[in-house]
């Protein structure tokens, strides 16, 4: 499984790639949507998590725009908001099919991934 | 029954919801970077991953660097939360500016923009009512974010003014166009000026903004 966690706390998403590599998935990380988008560029990846408050260019447009790069790309979007509910009752119209909460459990994360890619 | 709301009222409640809201989804990914540091430091242990002392220290500091941050922005909701307490109280405009720019900090970094306050040289201080205050000078600081655009530092100045009143600046405002100033202030921003018995005076030439305030509304106008 091929990664791409995209967050502007950096320290957030060095620290997950790091862990998730421990339990051997190759996990790279961007801190905003050009570093991103860079990385799309030249790397092959099966799934990206994505921040949904990203600076400048937020996690769903970021979404669409990998989506016009890599149509065949999963998503998982990581919030900050309190709770699920609180994030679907400001989310309805983005088409964020799945997501999870900070803080993140890591098996939870895993297993996410794991059923979006099928 | 009906109900009719008034708007400085309404937009008071918007105001609060939105920088508690904001404040709040900050320290969710501070408990984030908290729980993942933890969690290596476990699969250190757990996996049998050798760490040496000065990797342990470093994530130990990460740990305690996010605790600090954590503390920094409950001081700022919390300070937030009694601006409230008082319908009008003394402001020290310094620390006011300071305070402001926490407060708005994530909203600025969301854009692209930094925020520089340049507090006065002499204390300034005007009795006004401060959640109303909060209000109107982030509802300029929001017009002065975007007149500046993405990758601009917006400048945040005070001065004396006549009648020992103050004079709030919002510089570098290098996007500001006529059109943009023929839509601001808004009827928010003059319910708020109206209320606190000030006046917002958009300087297109100089590329700013300026927020001028009376130094006593706890008396007759």
């Amino acid at each position: 499984m091929r990664v791409l966690l995209v967050d502007d706390e950096k320290e957030l998403v060095s620290t997950l790639a790091e862990r998730l590599s421990f339990r051997g998935i190759d996990a790279k990380w961007a801190v905003c949507a050009a570093e991103a988008l860079k990385l799309i560029e030249t790397g092959q990846f099966d799934i990206a998590v994505l921040d949904v408050k990203l600076p400048k260019v937020g996690g769903f447009e970021l979404k669409k725009k990998i989506q016009e790069k890599k149509p065949d790309m999963k998503f998982i979007f990581m919030t900050g908001h309190g709770s699920e509910d609180d994030f679907k009752a400001g989310s309805a119209q983005t088409g964020a099919d799945y997501y999870l909460v900070k803080p993140v459990k890591i098996e939870a994360l895993i297993e996410k991934m794991k059923k979006v890619l099928g | 029954m009906t109900c009719k709301t008034d708007i400085i009222g309404e937009i008071g409640l918007q105001f609060f919801g939105k920088m508690s809201s904001s404040n709040f989804h900050e320290i969710k990914n501070v408990l984030a970077i908290i729980n993942e540091t933890a969690g290596l430091l476990e699969d250190f242990s757990e996996k049998g991953i050798p760490a040496d002392p000065e990797r342990l220290r470093s994530l130990a500091l990460k740990i305690m660097k996010q605790v600090q941050r954590a503390d920094g922005i409950v001081k700022t909701i919390n300070r937030f939360s009694h601006s409230v307490d008082r319908p009008t109280d003394k402001v020290n405009i310094a620390d006011f500016l300071t305070f402001m720019v926490g407060l708005s900090e994530r909203f600025a970094m969301m854009r692209g923009v930094a925020l520089k306050p340049q507090p006065p040289d002499t204390p300034l201080l005007i009795t006004t009512a401060p959640f109303l205050l909060e209000n109107l000078v982030w509802l300029c600081l929001d017009f002065a974010m975007d007149a500046a655009g993405s990758g601009k530092t917006v400048g945040m100045s005070a001065e004396k003014a006549e009648n020992n009143g103050v004079r709030i600046r919002f510089t570098n405002l290098d996007g500001l166009t006529g059109s943009m100033i023929n839509t601001f202030p808004t009827e928010r921003e003059k319910a708020l000026t109206d209320a606190l018995r000030a006046e917002i005076i958009n300087d297109i030439g100089a590329k700013e903004i300026i927020l001028r305030l009376p130094c006593d509304i706890s008396g007759q106008p």
